[in-house]
Order: C-alpha cells, then structure tokens, then sequence
C-alpha cells in the first residue's frame, strides 16, 4: 500500500468544486452531475439529443489533470497499486454496479445525499460498507 | 455554446477530483481502510471531500431548482423514484466492492486517462463493458416485467 497524508483542506476545497460543477450541470442542462449515468449514455441506444454536451463534459474530465500538469508543473499524485486482472475485475464490477443501482459517488454520493433522497442514502451506505470490507479483506485478512 | 460550458464544468469537476485527491486510488483505498486508524495510517480526507461538495450542491440546488427551467432545455431531470428496493441495495454494493479492490469510482477513471497508463485504460475500458452489461440486463429486465404484468 502507498501511504497518503491527511488534506482536509484541500480535500474540502476540491469536494466544494465538485458541488459547483454539480450545481452548474443542474442549472445549464437542468441533469444530474452523475457520472456512471453520464458515460453509460455515451453510448447507443440513445433516449435523448444530450450526447454532444455529455461527451464535452468528459473531456472536460479526461483534460482537467492535463490543465492542472500545465499549471502547477506536475503530475497529480496517482498511484494505482492493483494489478491487470484485479483492475479489470474491479472496472467490470464499478460498471455493472453503478448501473445496476442507478448511480456511484458522484450521482448517489453528492449530488442524492445533497437532494436528501432516501434511495441514495441508502446506496452510499451500501458501497460504503461493502468498498470497506472489501479493503479490509484484501489488506488484512489475504 | 451549452456544449462548451459543460466542456468547463466538467473541467471544474475533474480539477475537483484532483485538488481533492480523489484522483488517487492510493487515497481512496486509504480511506476505506477503517481498519489502519489504530496504526495511523487511516486517511480521512475523503470525508471532507463528500462535506464540501454536499455544503455547495445542497445549498446551491436550492436556489438551481427554484428557477422555472434551466439555462439549456425546458425543464429539470430529477430522479422521482423513492423505491427502496433490492437493487438501490445490489447495484452499490457491486459497486463498493469493485470501488474498494481498485480506488478508482467513474470519475476519478475517467481522470485517469490523461495520465496515459495502461492501467487506467484497462479500468476503464471493463468499466464501461460493466455498465453496458447493466444497462442490457436491465432493459431486458424491464422487458420481462412488462409482458408478466400483460393480461
């Protein structure tokens, strides 16, 4: 495991431009900013004429590390420290998954809890316990 | 011009990840990692995380919804459903575990990306198989559902 430090702050700063995308979204397409639901319907059949603004929007996801290299002069710290098939594994199960539930961290998580839904309670309780017990697994128990 | 803003927004949102750390799966796994806070070695910061996006989107989906429609389009696409049912439970629980064996949720995937690491490619590649995989399961679901419900 690679050790991290605490960063409330910027922890609190990044969380809050988060809700001010969420917010944004909400107040220019008048959609939720979840981003399970926002890449599931990138691809066909298409139930509505939103494609081109949902591809801009994950651009816009793929590009930010890029502005932030340009800025800043590094990379944002990642290190990913599952392997090929534990990742893949892992990309099958958070794809299935939020589908399934209708949502991941960001649909459920920001902007569910914020419209106080029940339903989204309850599936950010639900990944929380089971994304814990899975960590706790694979690093205490195997 | 609406495509360009959501360029942005999704700009704000990726930096968002990035300034929070999000973006590192390293982070994530370290949060759900309840078990290392007697050894000092649990990272808490992910609460924070969820507090300030909740602070900003509660308080500024108040004002969003109160608008009579959206600058684009012609009204507001809210969930309705407030089923509780066995797949608000099944689908996040998938989730979780597959969110708890990589670090990486949708968003900080898809951030990933820009990284060029085959890593970050195969995650999201499968991801997208996933969701895929859902949508059809569930489309034939509904399917099935109607024509049982069909005299």
């Amino acid at each position: 495991m690679t050790v991290t430090s605490f960063t409330p702050y910027a922890s609190l700063l990044g969380g809050a431009l988060l809700g001010l995308a969420a917010v944004a979204l909400m107040a220019v397409t008048g959609r939720i900013a979840g981003v399970s639901g926002i890449a599931v319907r990138l691809f066909p059949p298409y139930e509505d004429n939103q494609l081109p603004g949902r591809l801009a929007f994950v651009a816009g996801l793929v590009a930010a590390p890029l502005l932030w290299s340009i800025v800043t002069g590094r990379a944002p710290a990642q290190s990913i420290d599952a392997n090929g098939i534990v990742l893949v594994v892992a990309g099958l199960l958070v794809g299935f998954g939020s589908v399934w539930g209708n949502g991941c961290t960001s649909g459920h998580g920001v902007c569910g809890l914020s419209r106080l839904s029940t339903r989204s309670l309850v599936a950010t309780g639900a990944f929380m316990l089971t994304g814990s017990v899975t960590v706790f697994i694979a690093r205490h128990l195997i | 011009m609406a495509i360009f803003i959501q360029l942005l927004i999704g700009l704000v949102f990726g930096l968002g990840l990035v300034v929070a750390g999000m973006s590192n799966p390293a982070k994530v796994l370290n949060f759900l990692d309840f078990a290392a806070i007697p050894a000092g070695t649990w990272d808490g910061s992910l609460a924070f995380v969820l507090m300030g996006a909740i602070a900003v989107t509660f308080v500024g989906y108040r004002w969003v919804l109160k608008q009579s429609r959206p600058l684009f389009g012609t009204g507001f696409h809210v969930p309705t459903s407030r089923q509780i049912n066995a797949r608000i439970l099944i689908g996040p629980a998938i989730f979780g575990i597959g969110w708890g064996l990589a670090g990486f949720c949708p968003g900080p995937a898809f951030t990933a990306l820009a990284s060029g690491k085959p890593a970050a490619f195969s995650f999201v590649g499968s991801m997208l198989v996933g969701m895929l995989a859902a949508r059809w399961l569930s489309s034939r679901e509904s399917v099935g559902t109607l024509s049982a419900h069909t005299p």
